[in-house]
């Protein structure tokens, strides 16, 4: 086996596994902390992704419009948590399912009013635009190493909020028991608020990173937000160890899937029934490995303690 | 000796550090009203959901008409003749009181796998359900919908559930929770009424019932059963005093 | 039984559905019978839906899945009756013997499968795992390029009858009526039977049930069979009617109106998905003259909807019953005190 495509295949395979992880770990914080099940999340990775494409355009640099398009969508999940989620709060959760649905195709075409059906294509800055040669053959973008140094840092300041500020403290009290935590006179209505528009960061950041690669369309949200639920589902709803686990895991299997899985199929199989066959079975492979955690698990691998 | 029709041996259940069932061992006689009393977090829920199969003990065996039903599911044992009613009422709200206790009645007549009659056409089944509501007195109410019944009218349905599944075993958890004295009265008459026809345990708190209607009686402190007998025996044992009766053993 | 049914409601609709569409097409406009006909193939997907989401509170974000298997087990054959290939499993044939059952068989085997996995969890869990078992089949489809992988099967496939031919678009309709019918009695009788009143029951109270000694689990498994292969059935008439077949049929988002038919229209109701896929379709149709941006007016409709009703449209009527029974009673009573 070629071990240089294997080593860059791994490097793919983290950074989509960091990208599903910052998709992920909004969802299940909400979800965890507020009960609230938001089909539209990915709606806010589309538009962060889109604000910072436009402000990219504007500003003329990446860097800066990526700091500036963090607010922004910070500010738009504020508003979709007062003018939406507030509504929905204690709800069934297939009310908020369906109500958040709804509210994926208002983004979605309000999205397509302001910037249109085309994607918008990112410009990287020079520095970050070259390549990182290891040897001969081990070659790799510079801009995707800093996604997965972006995704890693963000990871950390996720576990270092979560567990050593008050925020992170009443973030983890609210999970286990919201309504001690409102009687405790914390501003409950505020924390959820800052929860939900954290977790539209978070999102809003992945589609900010992913953008110079994939373009940022409207439709970009389609493909993550289920796989985001796998991850979420596999680790636990509302574990966040369980997101990062399970999104690295869902992102090497899924990567390697891809890349390798026709190879090993040739192993045993015709060259010509692995060709056909390995496409759809890579395809599918997230799924299956859903299915099995949880026929051993229902309730993914790590779920958190129940209230 | 006669064989039980329940038994618990050293059933051992903990959440976290807490021991709720702690080496309990208990046996049921056939045909007799055996209630179990406790104070307050005492352990008896715990109790019941693990003799009917909601819970799984960490230890320990139970046992039905000589048959280990530990691992057994809760549907396999309710199948096999054991009835449970809920302390806190678990009916399905909005269908009648009818179509509750039929349901009750089904599982024990034939499959349900049956896709093209209509239950209104079961006549065996309507007829046993409504013989049972009009054993608790609630023959006049079995077109209401559920949910408008006062919490009486659902005290009784709980134990009409009971009476349908023609069980050999009834388990009743607190049977008259949250009944005023009059209600009382009627379900303790309904009981007196249904021993000897059936093998009962009862949970109870409410003392004149169950020194009233009880058999044998068990007593339940932190997990653990500290005494066993008739109520003579119960009334009149020190330790059973101290821990639960305290003070009120001076009417007694 | 406390089945909620507006047998004179659904009767107008019923009676209203079989003539207006041949009319339209009579009276040379083909657009509505087309209309029609698309309707009532979502209508009968709405029904399957309906069996285990309204009746048995099993709440299926997946359901276009089953649609989407059934589309393609129409279109997998005729593609090969075409280019080949296949004869000799036999699939290779444009007969609808074999795409329907074939459809319905297909539709219960995933519904099968993925049910014994789904059934194991509830709430949130169980809706995103249907979701997810959805996509799946979907990025399996896509990714068979000889099907047209993204760009779907352009062929043009009926499936071929004797005595029938769905080439006909008033033909078509009139069999699509006929098994929305067919699957509306039987979906009736189902849940009026002891294995629907399982169902119910344990949509109202699980533990109730269980309890009480049914082993609900394989209760909902075999509606959630039932319902899969009434669904894929749906399918493969939608395959008839479209030139085209795309994996875009079985995409979530399909699945999300689906749902929003069941639940706009009534759960639990006979009438109730009928109504609800005419709601939508009318809706879709209505907006989408306005503007290309009918999704904006629509989504806000389907937030007002879930924000501020309960229970749909067929229950809407209902409540207006109950509440004028409600009067009625009261105004009894009161004329009772003013005579005391």
């Amino acid at each position: 086996m070629d071990y240089a495509l294997f080593v860059m295949q791994v490097l793919n395979g983290l950074q989509l596994g960091l990208l599903l992880f910052l998709v992920a770990s909004g969802l299940t914080l909400v979800f965890g902390i507020l009960d609230f099940v938001n089909l539209a999340h990915a709606s806010l990775y589309m538009v962060g992704a889109l604000v910072c494409a436009s402000l990219t355009l504007v500003l003329g640099n990446f860097v800066w419009a990526l700091l500036l398009a963090i607010p922004v969508t910070a500010l738009v999940g504020w508003t979709v948590e007062r003018l939406v989620a507030r509504r929905l709060y204690g709800r069934d959760h297939l009310d908020q399912v369906l109500a958040t649905f709804g509210l994926i195709l208002v983004l979605t075409t309000l999205a397509h009013l302001i910037w249109g059906p085309q994607g918008i294509s990112v410009p990287l800055p020079s520095w970050l635009k070259g390549q990182l040669a290891f040897s001969d053959t081990l070659i790799f973008p510079i801009y995707r190493l800093v996604i997965i140094g972006a995704g890693l840092l963000a990871a950390l300041g996720l576990y270092v909020l979560v567990t050593h500020t008050r925020l992170g403290m009443l973030i983890r009290a609210g999970a286990s028991n919201r309504q001690m935590v409102s009687a405790l006179g914390v501003n409950i209505e505020r924390l959820f608020a800052i929860v939900f528009s954290l977790g539209a960061v978070l999102a809003g950041l992945a589609g900010m990173l992913v953008a110079p690669i994939t373009e940022a369309s409207i439709g970009m949200g389609n493909g993550i937000i289920i796989t985001a639920f796998v991850v979420i589902i596999v680790g636990g709803i509302g574990s966040m160890k369980g997101a990062f686990i399970a999104a690295m895991l869902i992102g090497l299997i899924d990567t390697l899937g891809r890349a390798f899985l026709d190879g090993v199929f040739k192993l045993f199989m015709s060259s010509d029934a692995a060709e056909n066959s390995a496409p759809a079975v890579s395809a599918m492979l997230i799924y299956i490995i859903m299915a099995l955690v949880l026929a051993f698990r229902p309730k993914g691998l790590f779920p958190p303690k129940v209230r | 000796m006669t064989q039980p029709v329940l038994e618990a041996r050293s059933l051992v259940k903990s959440f976290g550090g807490i021991r709720a069932t702690d080496n309990l061992s208990l046996t049921v006689l056939p045909g007799e009203l055996h209630a179990v009393i406790g104070p307050n977090g005492a352990g008896k829920t715990t109790l019941i959901t693990q003799l009917c199969g909601s819970l799984l003990p960490d230890a320990g065996e139970v046992l039905f008409k000589g048959v280990d039903i530990t691992q057994r599911p809760a549907y396999e044992r309710a199948q096999m003749g054991i009835a449970r009613s809920f302390q806190i009422t678990s009916l399905i709200m909005d269908m009648t009181v009818l179509e509750n206790v039929a349901l009750a009645a089904q599982a024990h007549m034939g499959s349900s796998f049956r896709f093209f009659r209509s239950v209104r056409h079961d006549e065996p089944v309507l007829s046993h359900a409504r013989a049972c509501l009009a054993r608790v007195g609630l023959a006049a109410e079995a077109d209401r919908v559920t949910r408008t019944l006062p919490h009486g009218g659902h005290r009784r349905m709980e134990i009409a559930i009971a009476l349908a599944a023609k069980s050999e075993l009834m388990l009743l958890d607190e049977p008259m929770a949250g009944l005023g004295t009059d209600e009382s009265q009627d379900i303790i008459a309904l009981l007196r009424a249904l021993k000897g026809e059936q093998t009962i345990v009862l949970i109870e708190h409410d003392m004149d019932a169950v020194f009233a209607l009880a058999d044998r009686i068990s007593v339940l402190v932190y997990g653990h059963i500290i005494a066993c007998g008739t109520p003579d025996e119960i009334r009149q044992n020190a330790e059973v005093r101290a821990a639960y009766l305290g003070e009120e053993s001076e009417g007694v | 039984m406390s089945a909620t049914n507006y047998p004179k409601l659904t009767l107008l609709v019923m009676v209203l559905l079989a003539v207006l569409p041949p009319l339209f097409y009579f009276t040379g406009q083909p657009f509505y019978l087309d209309l029609a006909t698309r309707l009532t193939i979502l209508a009968i997907a709405a029904v399957s839906l309906n069996l285990i989401l309204g009746y048995s509170g099993l709440v299926s974000f997946g359901h276009a899945a089953y649609i989407g298997l059934g589309a393609y087990a129409v279109g997998i054959p005729g593609y090969h009756a075409i280019y080949g290939g296949l004869e000799s499993w036999g699939l290779a044939s444009t007969s609808g013997w074999l795409h329907f059952p074939l459809a319905m068989l297909i539709g219960a085997i995933f519904a099968l499968i993925t049910g014994i996995v789904c059934l194991r969890t509830k709430g949130v869990y169980f809706i995103m795992i249907t979701m997810a078992f959805a996509q799946m089949v979907y990025y399996a489809i896509v990714s068979i390029k000889t099907y047209g992988g993204d760009d779907g099967l352009t062929i043009d496939v009926r499936s071929e009858f004797p005595g029938v031919s769905l080439d006909d678009p008033l033909q078509l309709f009139g069999v699509s009526y006929v098994v929305l019918v067919a699957v509306m009695l039987l979906v009736r009788m189902m849940v009026n039977s002891r294995f629907g009143m399982v169902l119910r029951g344990a949509k109202g109270n699980n533990e109730r049930m269980v309890m009480m000694g049914y082993n609900t689990y394989r209760y909902q498994l075999t509606a959630y069979v039932i319902s899969g292969a009434i669904a894929a059935l749906s399918g493969a008439l939608l395959g008839n009617f479209t030139t085209f077949i795309s994996p875009e049929m079985m995409d979530w988002t399909r699945s999300g109106e689906l749902m929003f038919m069941v639940i706009l229209g009534g759960v639990a109701t006979t009438v109730g998905p009928v109504l609800g896929a005419v709601a939508f379709i009318l809706i879709e149709e209505v907006l989408s003259t306005f503007t290309i941006y009918w999704q904006l007016p629509f989504g806000l409709l389907l937030m007002g909807v879930v924000l501020y009703s309960q229970g749909g449209l067929a229950n809407i009527l209902g409540q207006w019953r109950a509440r004028r029974a409600l009067r009625d009673a009261s105004q009894g009573g009161a004329a009772q005190e003013h005579k005391l």
